[in-house]
């Protein structure tokens, strides 16, 4: 298979720019994996649903998607905050294994009742956002996919501040080290698992603004991104956020390249195989410490 | 042991299942047909997850792997139907063994145990969708020829008796593991891995034999829907629906228990049918229920059905 230089490198731009929106959903399972120290199921079906809300709000109200992430974050940090404080919290008695069949029972249930409501139809977002392009150098590329790049990095970039600058900050760190310590200290740990979780959320909702001009929804589209989240955590290291980020950029661009040269339904493979790899040979991630 | 008295029970409330399909309606076989060879596999997954402690989210791999070879065989090789069943069962061992000699010796367990099942999982179903030997997307269609010699019966019930003999047989053979030397060293190592190498258990290989038989059982059910269904596909074989129904039957009816798998195969079902009846056909209901329930059942009675049975026996003997 012999194809132009200028195709591959458009689609590794592209690549990388879809792995910007990967690294900000993985931002979201990595932080709450370093904190809690949970797999959150979850993660996946709660996309979904933040995603079904953007495409609400823009079909029946008519505003732009990029006006709905700080309402929409906003909304999912309080919905992450009661998921965790009281109901997932509560629910597994304090046993990580519990937390992780809790998220599954929470993920077949909620993705079900979108099926049950939406059914299984594939939805846009109306107009035609997700077709401007611009020309960079020798290539096309999507505008929406440039704006979601650019967004992710700037999430990024305040998670990082939030986490390295503020007391609430401090606090998590310290509850994410320490439990025990931390709550002696005054810290309520239960408070902060519920603020990590609903920033976890927050991501997605943003993720979710930023993926709706360019993709579409329906009610199983969580799944096709937690895995690969997955992916990106392991390979960058649970709970580290420069790891998450560099690890979303990376498969990004695996699975266009791979995409392109291996068809899409093989291209797909490539992401488990990694995943398979990284958990056998180095679980501790290619940024993290070793365990 | 109140353990005993819970197989008694099964074993009668097998029986009498067994008279069911002779007086009972096709769809009322069917039904129980399909929600035996999940008790099937979730037997299969309950060796593994629920007397060993190691929770998988991918026993589809096993399933999916009985089901495809048997097929195969047959299609391509032209194998008899009896001739395929057995080396079916022994493919899924095999991925089973190879799955556990790479994970167990990675030494990966909990969250990473049950994440890495499931990618295991997910890339045989990519490959048996992806590859025209095995049919593509458009999956593998058994030759009907109706006969006992080919495995295949005109009369549903016939089949019915043999799963609930397959379920039969493992429950027996559950119970002899939980009495075994075996069965110990894998509560051992469930309960506390440091504690048990500290006793001179080996832990990997442990494991491994636990994963090989579980994933044997769980291969049985494949090869057994296979017959039944003459019908597989990628999405069928190796899709998340079985690993997440064998999980789901074993936490429901009672995690590690011998009958535990059996009971929560049979009430899931039976709940799913109620809830379409009730909600009428809206598709994914059942599942929205299957789901609540999980999250139920570990809020609320963690042991199970089995584990909710006995605590009332526990207090009417004190009574």
């Amino acid at each position: 298979m012999n194809y132009p230089p200028a195709i591959i490198a458009e689609a590794a731009v592209n690549g990388l720019l879809t792995g910007s929106v990967y690294a900000l959903v993985a931002l979201g399972l990595t932080l709450v994996y370093g904190v809690l120290h949970i797999i959150n199921f979850a993660h996946g079906v709660l996309l979904t649903c933040a995603m079904f809300a953007v495409w609400g709000l823009v079909t029946f109200t008519g505003i732009s998607p990029y006006a709905a992430i700080l309402p929409l974050a906003a909304v999912f940090f309080g919905l992450g905050y009661l998921l965790q404080r009281y109901l997932i919290g509560p629910a597994s008695h304090g046993d990580d294994g519990n937390i992780l069949l809790i998220t599954l029972g929470l993920s077949i249930a909620i993705e079900n009742a979108l099926l049950a409501a939406f059914h299984g139809d594939t939805r846009n977002i109306p107009g035609d956002f997700g077709f401007e392009v611009a020309p960079v150098g020798p290539m096309m590329i999507s505008q929406p996919k440039m704006i979601a790049f650019a967004a992710s990095l700037i999430v990024a970039l305040l998670l990082w501040l939030l986490l390295a600058r503020t007391d609430t900050g401090r606090a998590i760190r310290a509850v994410a080290k320490e439990k025990l310590g931390a709550g002696l200290m005054g810290v309520s740990v239960g408070h902060i698992f519920g603020i990590t979780f609903g920033l976890g959320c927050a991501c997605l909702a943003v993720a979710a603004c930023l993926l709706i001009p360019s993709f579409y929804v329906n009610p199983r589209v969580g799944n096709a991104f937690v895995l690969v989240a997955f992916t990106i955590v392991v390979l960058g290291g649970m709970g580290s956020v420069p790891g998450a980020l560099c690890g979303g950029l990376f498969i990004g661009m695996v699975e266009s390249l791979g995409g392109l040269f291996l068809g899409d339904s093989l291209g797909q493979l490539g992401i488990f195989v990694i995943f398979i790899l990284v958990l056998l040979f180095r679980p501790a991630g290619l940024f993290g410490a070793r365990a | 042991m109140k353990g005993r008295d819970d197989l008694r029970l099964l074993l009668v409330l097998l029986a009498v299942l067994a008279v069911v399909p002779a007086v009972a309606s096709n769809l009322v076989i069917n039904f129980l047909v399909t929600a035996l060879i999940v008790a099937l596999a979730a037997q299969g997954w309950n060796i593994l997850g629920g007397i060993g402690g190691q929770i998988s989210f991918g026993h589809a791999a096993f399933f999916g792997t009985g089901a495809y070879v048997t097929e195969l065989l047959q299609l391509r090789l032209g194998w008899n139907a009896w001739a395929t069943a057995p080396i079916g069962i022994l493919a899924g061992a095999l991925v089973g063994w190879a799955i556990g000699a790479m994970v167990f010796r990675a030494r990966l367990r909990g969250s990473y145990f049950a994440l890495v099942t499931l990618a295991f999982a997910e890339v045989m179903r990519i490959l048996a969708n992806a590859l025209d030997f095995t049919g593509g997307a458009s999956g593998l269609l058994l030759k009907l020829q109706p006969g006992a010699e080919a495995f295949q019966f005109t009369s549903r019930a016939v089949f019915a008796w043999i799963a609930i003999a397959l379920v039969a047989l493992v429950l027996l053979g559950t119970r002899h593991i939980t009495r075994s030397r075996f069965g110990a060293q894998l509560v051992a190592v469930r309960e506390n891995e440091d504690a048990a190498r500290a006793l001179g258990v080996d832990i990997v290989a442990t494991k491994l034999r636990a994963i090989t038989l579980s994933a044997a059982i769980t291969a049985a059910a494949g090869v057994f829907y296979a017959q039944y269904f003459l019908y597989i596909d990628s999405q069928i074989g190796y899709g998340t629906w079985i690993s997440v129904e064998a999980l789901l039957a074993s936490i429901i009816g009672g995690v590690g228990t011998v009958a535990g798998p059996v009971i929560g195969a049979l009430a899931l079902h039976g709940l799913g049918e109620l809830t379409k009846g009730l909600a009428g056909q809206i598709t994914g209901i059942d599942l929205v229920t299957f789901g609540l329930l999980l999250v139920a059942a570990i809020a609320f009675a963690p042991s199970g059905i089995v584990g909710a049975w006995r605590r009332y026996r526990g207090s009417r003997h004190r009574a």
